[in-house]
């Protein structure tokens, strides 16, 4: 082990709940725990293996007393939907201190039929509920798309942009069978739904499912004697960072800070140009997220996103395959899809993809949290530097 | 807007509601660093002084975004559209608010136009809304703020 990047650590099992969508008969935790056994058998291993617990929603005691295990290493981060990114960062960084040797991080969220969770409300004397809630930024659609007209009015874009990247992400979904939303759309079609909260209409926001995936994570050398070695699929680098609890109070209402910094990071600590990316995943809540992240990840030039996805860029055969699943637009979104996008990479990366794309080899993930709070990004690789 | 939630004042926040039920916007400053911050926290968010004031801001302000909220949830009226918008006052700091006087209408919400403070009561409280003052600026030079 000589830390935590470079392909020292590997994710060798991974698994999503075996379907995804609208689940009333499971609950939240026995979502968590089917992905968890699902993943561990894709793994080769048992729960009597691991000794690492990571999860965000439940506490990770809870996940790990509910299956079974007894974690040396647990790690409750919880910055909303790419918590799981961070896992993967922070389990790298224990397995490479030893502080872990088998990492089991787990999702689960009944986030459409609710069975097993209470009622969201907002406490009223949080920031939140004195500076935003009062004036209706309470649901995701009434306020992490707030900034998005500020990024489209800087550089001269339209509502046509971000019905463009639904239009992309639906090409992928067509041809994924778990997916929710598979109907081809055009972009006048998209521009004529149903309104939410303009400029956004019903398909530029994600689908609401209930659903769960897990990862089993383990250092190279290990890996190389388990079933799950002949699969892995390596940790090149990787990035987080974090900005404001209120998405009023982010620093640039045109540009994530947060995307900036951890994508950064992740470039650097990977030792990959953005040439090197073949496939890409972009947390997408709703349509202008993969806009900032392209431009603030730096795959394109300020104000080139639009652009570069309706030209086809990031559709089967363009130069950058984006949201290959279809995305939290078209294919599923618990709550927290950060979970669902890194599965999504390392199923590219070992060729079982839906729709595959043919010969890629690293990936780049990159997830955003609680209302452009907080950033997660990795560099994932099928092959060990 | 008809209705919503009512903000709980903590300590630290109560000056700023006591002003908006006095039809004052106070906004903090710090004595040390010289530059107005929100939200409101008993020691400067940029230098971490604690030699604050609570100056009463003018109140102008230009329009940076918004949405067009037509799904508002409970205790909201959800058959009245809400603008949920970003204000950047003339003394630096961003407020998430509404928009009121106009029909929400994205031909009445140009962006980076003037906006002036008024106070809609709510509950206990009264919230600080604002309405658009016009004349809307020329168009943007398509620099970052």
């Amino acid at each position: 082990m000589t830390g935590m990047h470079g392909g020292n650590v590997a994710i060798i099992g991974a698994s999503e709940t075996r379907d995804v969508g609208v689940l009333p008969d499971r609950s939240m935790i026995q979502l968590h725990a089917e992905a968890a056994l699902a993943a561990l058998a894709d793994a080769g291993l048992t729960a009597a293996d691991v000794d690492g617990v990571a999860t965000a929603g439940p506490l990770p005691l809870e996940v790990s007393h509910h299956l079974g295990v007894t974690p040396r290493w647990l790690d409750g981060t919880m910055v909303g939907g790419c918590s799981f990114m961070l896992h993967v960062r922070h389990a790298a960084a224990a397995i490479a201190a030893g502080a872990a040797s088998v990492v089991l991080i787990t999702h689960g969220e009944s986030g459409r039929s609710r069975v097993g969770v209470g009622a969201y409300r907002a406490n009223p004397a949080s920031a939140q509920g004195q500076f935003e809630a009062p004036f209706g930024a309470l649901a995701p659609y009434a306020t992490f798309t707030v900034p998005a007209l500020r990024f489209l009015h800087e550089r001269g874009m339209s509502r046509r942009d971000l019905a463009e990247v639904v239009v992309a992400q639906r090409e992928w979904a067509v041809g994924n069978p778990r997916a929710l939303r598979r109907t081809p759309v055009t972009a006048e079609q998209v521009l004529a739904g149903p309104p939410i909260a303009y400029p956004f209409t019903r398909d530029m926001c994600c689908v609401v499912t209930d659903g769960g995936g897990a990862l089993v994570l383990t250092s190279a050398e290990r890996a190389a004697d388990l079933p799950g070695g002949n699969h892995a699929v390596y940790l090149l680098g990787s990035g987080e960072a974090s900005e404001a609890p209120l998405m009023s109070q982010m620093d640039d209402v045109g540009s994530f800070g947060a995307f900036r910094r951890a994508s950064a990071e992740a470039f650097a600590t990977a030792g990959v140009s953005h040439a090197d990316i073949g496939h890409f995943m972009g947390y997408d809540a709703f349509a202008h997220l993969p806009l900032y992240m392209l431009e603030d990840a730096g795959f394109v030039g300020r104000g080139e996103s639009g652009a570069f996805i309706a030209d086809g860029h990031t559709r089967k055969g363009g130069s950058l395959p984006m949201n290959t699943n279809g995305g939290g637009l078209s294919y599923t979104h618990t709550g927290m899809y950060g979970m669902f996008a890194i599965q999504e990479a390392v199923r590219q990366l070992r060729g079982q993809a839906a729709v595959p794309v043919p010969g890629v080899t690293i990936s780049f993930v990159q997830g955003v949290g609680m209302f452009f709070g907080a950033a997660g990004s990795l560099v994932l690789s099928s092959r060990r530097p | 807007m008809a209705g919503g939630t009512v903000p709980v004042p903590t300590p630290e926040t109560e000056p700023f509601w006591a002003g908006t039920l006095a039809g004052e916007l106070r906004v903090q400053r710090c004595n040390r660093c010289g530059r107005h911050y929100f939200y409101p926290r008993p020691f400067c968010r940029y230098c971490q002084s604690a030699d604050v004031a609570w100056p009463v801001v003018s109140g102008g302000g230009r329009l940076v975004s918004y949405v067009i909220n037509y799904r508002p949830l409970p205790p909201a009226d959800p058959a009245e559209p809400q603008v949920i918008a970003l204000v950047e006052l003339d003394e630096g700091p961003r407020l998430l608010t509404n928009i009121v006087g106009v029909p929400p209408e994205p031909e009445y919400l140009p962006l980076d136009g003037r906006v002036q403070v008024e106070f809609q009561p709510r509950g206990d409280q009264a919230l600080p809304v604002f309405r658009m003052t016009g004349p809307v600026p020329p168009a943007d030079d398509g620099q970052a703020r």
